[in-house]
């Protein structure tokens, strides 16, 4: 005697929903993060999904090593200037729809670190649906910060997010987009110089979500 | 345990080093500016153009086999020579740790690279010219090692700005 015999007999044979309904509650229900963790709020993020706060309740226990099949990049830690071209290859790797949750104090501001090494807020390069603050942020904040994604997501509309074209999604995936470094610095006066002489060469294009949202 | 008590230990340790600097002095004695010994630790300072003769001579005459560290220093815009880089070399045959000491200018930050007397120099030597903005003559590949390469400055000049020169922008 399953549930599911009850709620047969209960239910006629034809269900009418909203589409969005459906297939939010599905998007909603499997969020995979995308393993990135960059501090001492992966800890926190490896205590989520362990026994104790036990993140499967929610669905979203499946951390992917590969960004392709991840659904939610959970920035955990701060993220260097070396680091963001590094984290916006990833996020441009993810497949849409995709989520970003900054998670503790650096990754939302910079936190303690306010210097030249650290970007101050890593809503500088992809942009971020929940920020978790917190140094770190108790695991328990971050199961509230995945309900609160999955309260946001339930309010989408798949109109919003439309299936992006091969070439366009291509695009964003382009090679070579990161820093060129080779060479030495001595032959010319300083790499300021050099990267001065190259054609000004974006990290990245905007991705469809992010357009969206700045028109 | 005799060694174990710090006054014995130093002055023993400091009375071979001292050996060490002698024989540097009877070599050349131009390689030899300045000796300073405090607290166990012997530092030579060396003037740039002997660096390397220097570093050759006691690795293949003395058996300082092993650059422990080499790094740079800024003193300060203010000060002349500005700059400082500091070679602790080590000997796994005498066990004897020396200091070798070079200053430089701030208008010419040059000085000659010992990759070719420790391969390991490589990458300190990328890190000192990253960080201090020092450069190595006949480096086989100085570039930034630590920083992003498109990075404005030396990040530990007592002159730049914490927050960088300018804030961080994507493109």
């Amino acid at each position: 005697m399953g549930l599911e015999n009850q709620v047969f007999e209960s239910l006629p044979d034809v269900v009418t929903v909203k589409l969005d309904a459906v297939v939010n509650w599905a998007r909603k229900s499997s969020l995979w993060p995308a393993t990135f963790g960059l501090a001492c709020c992966a800890i926190e993020m490896m205590n989520t999904v362990s026994a104790r706060n036990d993140l499967s309740r929610f669905g979203a226990e499946t951390f992917r090593a590969s960004p392709r099949q991840a659904d939610v990049m959970i920035v955990s830690g701060r993220v260097s200037r070396k680091m963001a071209p590094v984290l916006r290859r990833i996020y441009d790797q993810m497949p849409e729809p995709k989520w970003v949750i900054s998670m503790g104090a650096c990754a939302t501001s910079g936190g303690v670190f306010d210097n030249y090494a650290i970007v101050q807020g890593v809503d500088k390069v992809v942009p971020v649906d929940v920020y978790v603050p917190g140094c770190p942020p108790r695991p328990e904040m971050l199961v509230h910060a995945i309900m609160m994604l999955q309260e946001k997501i339930m309010n989408e509309s798949v109109k919003d997010r439309p299936d992006t074209f091969e070439s366009e999604s291509r695009e964003s995936i382009v090679p070579g987009t990161l820093p060129v470094t080779e060479g030495t610095a001595l032959e010319r006066e300083t790499e300021i110089e050099v990267a001065q002489n190259q054609a000004a060469r974006p990290y990245t294009v905007p991705s469809r979500h992010e357009r969206r949202r700045s028109s | 345990m005799p060694l174990l008590r710090a006054g014995f230990c130093r002055k023993d340790m400091t009375e071979k080093l001292h050996g060490f600097v002698e024989k540097l002095k009877e070599r050349d004695a131009s390689w030899v500016e300045n000796v300073v010994d405090a607290l166990g630790e012997v530092t030579v300072y060396v003037p740039r153009e002997g660096i390397l003769e220097a570093c050759y001579f006691l690795r293949d005459e003395h058996e300082f086999d092993l650059l422990a560290d080499l790094c740079g220093g800024d003193r300060g815009p203010e000060d002349d020579p500005r700059f400082e880089v500091n070679y602790h070399l080590f000997s796994t045959v005498h066990y004897q740790r020396l200091r070798l000491k070079v200053l430089l200018s701030e208008d010419d930050p040059t000085v000659d690279s010992v990759t070719d007397v420790w391969r390991t120099a490589d990458w300190h030597e990328r890190e000192t010219y990253d960080l201090v903005g020092v450069k190595f003559k006949d480096h086989p590949d100085l570039r930034r090692i630590l920083l992003p390469s498109d990075f404005d400055g030396h990040a530990l000049r007592k002159d730049y700005p914490l927050r960088g020169y300018e804030p961080y922008s994507m493109n």
